[in-house]
């Protein structure tokens, strides 16, 4: 299993160690991760793609541990991807998720995988995304995605699910609030959960009315209360995710639904990848440095600064582009 | 501990973070040695997939599997180390899982250490030892990945 090919051969025939090792090229964005990625994303597509976002917190992990269980009951095999923050000094990271999921571990229908964010260079969503159509591909009836914290990462890594399910908390009124700016626009399920406490009732107010003001489109995102610790609500969680899904897929919206997931995956993509060799270019050519001096020093303010870079870059980023496989 | 780097958690060929499983397998009651060995390898720069206590050599061969994993460090206290290393070594085994560096901390005797390093632990570090030492230990011997 060392070429692409054979990595393919062996992953879509059900080889847990081939998906395993394929992840890894993946994330390291090899020339081997890149090569499989593309000659899998034709096998694609089958899977309910699922995402699961919210603040810190939140009981993302609690959830996609109850979520799995209740989908393992309706006999579907899942593929997990749990994201952890790395430490932004050492680039280290403690990889969590397995503590509570520990009765998956050993189910044969569950294949966890965590990851580490490594970093704000956009790479999350690169490496989300294909890790998603990895499992995908492999025959994962469910792919369930979770990602860390919040920003701007969290809004690109919703583009790798068709279906995003945004996770709030009941007393988290502000918090609510701040998801207008848009987290709101991106998930197409709602779900409050530790709704044994106080405020859950408020919550879904809140996020009802915020919604009744969200540009929504054709789906119209319902709101869920949850208790994850006890699975309180989460049968009710897969339905309406079963009903999004069904509704992705359906006739009447199937083509329109698949652009708008398709088209935000190419724009996080490129966003990303603009990112992240824009500033590798930049380090390497030390142009940064001198426009950092000449910014410290007020000959230059930041934002022509920021412009002149990019100036600076364009040829050098092109030649480094274009040798590069 | 040692200071943070660019190139902290890395090797000189190999850029991406080494990928390091903790795991307790058998009945300890507490886990603190194995979080302050996971820790120090965070803080290394590695990412460290973490297990919990109580897992079975099924559930630490699993997840050394699905996270494709370069190193596997187990910790043991309750002296099972001998019935137990081997049955995770079978499974292993039995999943191909045969590029991985492995190594063992705990309370295992002097007596012992021998055989558990012929099982295939190329480390065993007892209490007292600097977390430096497996850091270095670790950096040395992870097999490459991607």
């Amino acid at each position: 299993m060392d070429t692409a090919a054979e990595l393919v051969d062996a992953l879509v025939e059900g080889n847990r160690r081939a998906l395993a090792r394929a992840i890894t090229h993946v994330e390291a964005d090899s020339a081997i991760g890149r090569e499989v990625l593309r000659l899998i994303y034709p096998r694609t597509g089958r899977a309910q793609t699922i995402g699961i976002t919210g603040s810190a917190g939140a009981g993302k992990s609690t959830l996609v541990g109850a979520l799995a269980r209740a989908e393992r009951e309706r006999g579907r095999t899942i593929g997990i991807v749990a994201v952890d923050p790395s430490s932004p000094f050492s680039h280290g990271a403690i990889l969590g998720d397995r503590i509570r999921m520990q009765d998956l571990t050993s189910d044969p229908g569950v294949f966890l995988r965590s990851m580490a964010s490594r970093g704000n260079l956009g790479g999350l969503s690169e490496t989300a995304t294909g890790v998603v159509d990895l499992m995908d591909a492999f025959g994962h009836d469910i792919v369930l995605i979770e990602t860390v914290g919040a920003g701007q990462d969290e809004v690109e890594v919703a583009t790798t699910a068709q279906t995003t399910v945004l996770v709030a908390n009941p007393g988290a009124g502000d918090e609510v609030q701040s998801m207008k700016a848009g987290l709101m626009e991106i998930a197409q399920i709602m779900v409050v959960n530790k709704a044994d406490l106080a405020g859950a009732d408020t919550a879904v107010a809140q996020l009802r009315a915020l919604l009744a003001i969200a540009n929504v489109g054709a789906w119209s995102p319902p709101i869920l209360k949850t208790i994850a610790k006890t699975n309180e609500g989460i049968s009710e969680l897969v339905d309406a995710i079963d009903e999004h899904q069904a509704h992705t897929r359906s006739d009447e919206h199937a083509a329109a639904e698949r652009e708008r997931h398709v088209r935000g995956q190419i724009i996080a993509l490129a966003r990303a990848a603009l990112h992240r060799e824009a500033l590798e270019a930049a380090e390497t050519t030390g142009a940064l440095d001198t426009l950092v001096e000449e910014v410290a020093s007020r000959q230059r303010d930041p934002r022509s600064a920021a412009l002149e870079l990019l100036d600076s870059l364009q040829a050098t980023w092109a030649a480094s582009r274009s040798s590069t496989p | 501990m040692t200071q943070p780097s660019a190139e902290a958690g890395t090797t000189a060929t190999d850029e991406r973070p080494i990928r390091v499983l903790i795991a307790k397998p058998g009945l300890d009651g507490h886990d603190r040695g194995a979080k302050v060995v996971a820790r120090a390898l965070r803080d290394a720069g590695m990412e460290v997939v973490y297990t919990g206590i109580r897992q079975t050599p099924q559930m630490i061969a699993e997840a050394a599997l699905q996270e494709d994993v370069q190193v596997i460090g187990l910790s043991i206290l309750s002296g099972a180390h001998l019935g137990l290393f081997p049955r995770i070594v079978e499974e292993l085994k039995e999943r191909s899982v045969d590029d991985v560096l492995l190594f063992a901390g705990g309370i295992i005797p002097a007596d012992d250490v021998d055989e558990v390093q012929a099982m295939g632990f190329k480390g065993v570090f007892g209490p007292g030892t600097d977390t430096r030492d497996i850091i270095e230990f670790v950096r040395e011997h992870a097999p490459r990945r991607a």
